[in-house]
């Protein structure tokens, strides 16, 4: 692999890992917060009132982080991915300029608003600042995964003379049948991270037995979120995403799988780590015939295997594409177990006091995390050797002026850099949570 | 189609620079017009709830321009890498030092702070100039269109400039002091007492600066870029241009020495525009030109989007900026009036 190349790709992939960690948490923390603005309101209740104060602080935080790392993302287009923004900014500039237009001044303008203008705002008008600031973060959602759709699956463009590619329908390229089905699964993800952090810090506050009554409220709002939406997770979003890739990325559903030789009622494998030069899984323990199940509703169905490719269609990186979504499905079904154990207790009322249950909503905080990332590593990872689905290699898409050397200075800053940012955020959080819903606002600035 | 285009980018990079650059201003003033902790949170508050949004500014005009000229957008940004990528972390760190500050209030967390958004700010007035400098000066551009600049060569403005030369230096110079008069002003309607009265002095000697590096910014300009003055020559109308910065520099001073400092402060936005707008206007149809050979110039045309994609766009483009003016109209309107720190603020 061409050194600027691989320098490239890892400065997109670092920082956009790094930068994903705190949007999932504002776009799944956004709604459960008008969820608790709705319920303070309805009940007119000043604890809900608190609670939901309490969580625009941890929204504050995390919201500044998700700004200040997303910036860099859209100008590493430009600066990293030039040759790619040359080929392709007549289509994907719609939607990245959408995502300026729509969503960034609503959320911005409003943000200030939800966060600091309790006192000035009558608590309705408070209420649809919370809601316009859940809007602009759900919208900026829709427009960047519509720009990742695209470039797994394009549409609504033609090739012009220059080797560009333009758009021809707006239409097209907005109602990507890959970009709802993407966006659906995501954001679904999304509030399963928001929901699994509430349970976690609810459960927190009641083994800890401080600000127990927040506690409840918390695990309360965040078992039942995180059970509807786990299950959404699975079906039908996960399943819709899944049947896209089989239809129009067949090469990418069989590296998933590491199925390395077409056949009829093909398995699934459970655990085994693809051995790519002997084309076999080792240490396999598999499901017969589900593979062909789950794909096309037909037990005996063939699906195609590796070996229906030619190599230089394969993504390059099997393994980590395999185990990444390897650990996306595994760890979604534990959110569903999890999710349904919790709830079945909370319906009988045996969740405030089963510590076993509270233990495993406290530690289960990290997984939704690791669940997204890896998520979007196999939607990335699977596209690969493409950067543009079946338009445009990932090798002809960086900045060619741009050298290894000084790609690799930037990227050890901006290493530094979120490390630094890193500690701050954990460091505030913490400090956040150990004060607790009802301590005395600071000043916001 | 690619002129209206031209002239929106154009357009919302002002909205940009005056709106930003009244917060990057207070924060340059901010370590020495404010002394006490109550003058420095009187200056958080004055621009916390609206820097951010003024920011966005900045990313939809990345945004619009990616959208509309493709070409423009890759060729440029690869080619300021490394500037780039520095005003990433002076943004990231400005970012933190408003946002994080206020969340401890031990006083050696709060210094720090305060020294990061002092610093970056300045530091990002004089890079945001310098980018200017850049595109006025024009850019080692090669045949394919693409280029790359070291930070510096020889400093010299020559067929291989750096993006730090004399002149470049001269025009973040000009942005420096130009928007840490425009946030002082800023802070003086904001502010009263002794705040208000010192973000005034810094406004009053800035003054003559400013007078002297636009005169000195347009010698400087003529001399590096001889065909500056060309669209100016076939239209004579564009004069009308440097009279309004000139004017508003005029009214600038009239105000401040009334103690008007909105009219002052209207004064500096005018003199920022009129600045950005003369500078476009020598520029177009050319946007980014070459420092070697004007054959290799790019401009409008051949960096443009295709032309249905620019037609749908006008449509959610004006949508959209409809929508922004509204929530932004709310915003400043919420947030009104002089900054208060005691009791309980916002």
């Amino acid at each position: 692999m061409d050194s600027a190349l691989l320098v490239h790709r890892l400065h997109f992939a670092f920082t956009v890992t790094f930068h994903y960690l705190f949007p999932q948490l504002t776009m799944g923390l956004a709604p459960l917060i008008v969820v608790l603005k709705t319920l303070a309101l309805r009940r007119n209740d000043e604890t809900y009132h608190q609670a939901a104060r309490f969580w625009a602080r941890i929204f504050g935080i995390n919201f500044v982080l998700g700004v200040v790392t997303g910036i860099p993302m859209e100008f590493q287009f430009g600066t990293n991915w030039s040759h790619f923004s040359r080929f392709a900014g007549g289509v994907i500039g719609q939607t990245l300029g959408m995502e300026g237009m729509f969503a960034f001044f609503l959320e911005s303008a409003f943000l200030g608003l939800f966060l600091y203008g309790e006192k000035r705002l009558s608590p309705r008008a408070h209420w649809w600042s919370a809601v316009a600031v859940f809007l602009g973060s759900w919208l900026s959602g829709f427009f960047i995964v519509a720009t990742d759709a695209w470039m797994q699956h394009p549409v609504g463009y033609v090739k012009a003379a220059d080797g560009s590619v333009q758009l021809s329908s707006f239409w097209a390229l907005v109602l990507n049948p890959w970009a709802w089905w993407q966006y659906a699964h995501n954001m679904s993800g999304a509030v399963i991270t928001g929901a699994f952090v509430m349970a976690s810090v609810g459960a927190f506050y009641l083994l800890w037995g401080k600000f127990v009554e927040y506690g409840r409220i918390f695990v309360r709002v965040g078992v039942v979120a995180g059970l509807i939406f786990s299950v959404l997770q699975l079906f039908p979003t996960g399943d819709g995403q899944g049947r896209l890739i089989a239809d129009n990325q067949p090469v990418t559903l069989a590296a998933m799988e590491a199925l390395f030789a077409s056949q009829p009622g093909a398995p699934l494998v459970l655990v085994g780590q693809p051995n790519v030069d002997e084309r076999k899984i080792d240490n396999p323990i598999v499901i017969p015939n589900a593979l062909s199940f789950l794909t096309y509703r037909a037990w005996k169905a063939e699906v195609k295997g590796l070996d229906a490719f030619p190599e230089d269609q394969w993504p390059s990186n099997l393994a980590l594409l395999y185990f990444s979504y390897h650990i996306m499905v595994g760890l979604g079904t534990v959110f569903i177990a999890i999710s349904v154990v919790a709830a079945f207790l909370l319906w009988r009322g045996k969740l405030f006091s089963s510590h076993w249950m509270l233990w495993i909503l406290l530690l289960a905080l990290p997984f939704p995390y690791i669940a997204n990332t890896a998520g979007w590593i196999t939607a990335e990872l699977g596209r690969q050797p493409w950067l543009v689905f079946g338009l445009m290699r990932t090798a002809d898409g960086y900045s060619k002026m741009v050298s290894a050397g000084n790609g690799m200075f930037t990227l050890l800053g901006f290493m530094g850099m979120y490390t630094v940012l890193g500690i701050l955020f954990l460091f505030l959080v913490r400090r956040e949570i150990e004060q607790g819903p009802g301590a005395e606002m600071g000043s916001a600035h | 189609m690619a002129t209206l285009w031209f002239m929106i980018v154009a357009v919302m990079v002002a909205a940009y620079v005056v709106l930003d650059g009244f917060d990057l201003g207070a924060g340059v003033i901010y370590l020495g017009a404010a002394r006490t902790p109550e003058e420095r949170r009187s200056i958080m508050r004055a621009i916390g709830p609206v820097w951010d949004g003024n920011e966005v500014w900045l990313l939809a005009a990345g945004g619009t321009l990616f959208f509309a000229f493709p070409l423009l957008y890759a060729s440029s940004f690869s080619g300021f890498y490394l500037p780039l990528m520095i005003v990433l972390w002076l943004l990231m760190l400005r970012g933190i030092g408003i946002e994080l500050r206020a969340h401890m209030k031990n006083p050696v967390w709060l210094g720090f702070f305060d020294v990061v958004f002092c610093v970056s700010s300045a530091l990002l007035t004089i890079f945001f100039g310098a980018a200017l400098g850049n595109v006025v000066r024009g850019v080692p551009l090669g045949a394919d269109g693409y280029f790359f600049e070291p930070l510096w060569t020889n400093f010299r403005a020559g067929s291989n400039p750096g993006i730090l030369d004399w002149y470049t230096v001269l025009t973040g110079v000009i942005a420096l002091v130009t928007l840490t008069a425009h946030g002082s002003l800023y802070i003086a309607v904001k502010t009263e007492g002794d705040l208000n009265r010192r973000a005034r002095t810094v406004a009053l000697w800035a003054w003559p600066l400013q007078i002297l590096l636009t005169v000195a910014g347009l010698i400087a300009t003529i001399y590096v870029r001889p065909t500056v003055l060309d669209n100016y020559k076939q239209h004579v109308t564009g004069f009308l241009i440097p009279a309004v910065v000139y004017g508003a520099l005029a009214l600038m001073i009239y105000a401040i020495r009334k103690g008007e400092d909105k009219t002052a402060f209207v004064g500096s936005a005018l003199y920022i525009v009129g600045m950005l707008v003369g500078a476009a206007f020598a520029l177009y149809p050319v946007v980014l030109p070459s420092s070697s050979d004007p054959a290799l110039n790019l401009t409008i045309s051949n960096t443009a989007a295709g032309q249905h994609g620019l037609t749908v766009g006008l449509t959610w483009w004006i949508l959209g900026i409809v929508l922004a003016l509204g929530y932004f109209t709310l915003l400043f309107r919420m947030f009104k009036g002089k900054v208060r720190v005691e009791g309980e603020g916002y």
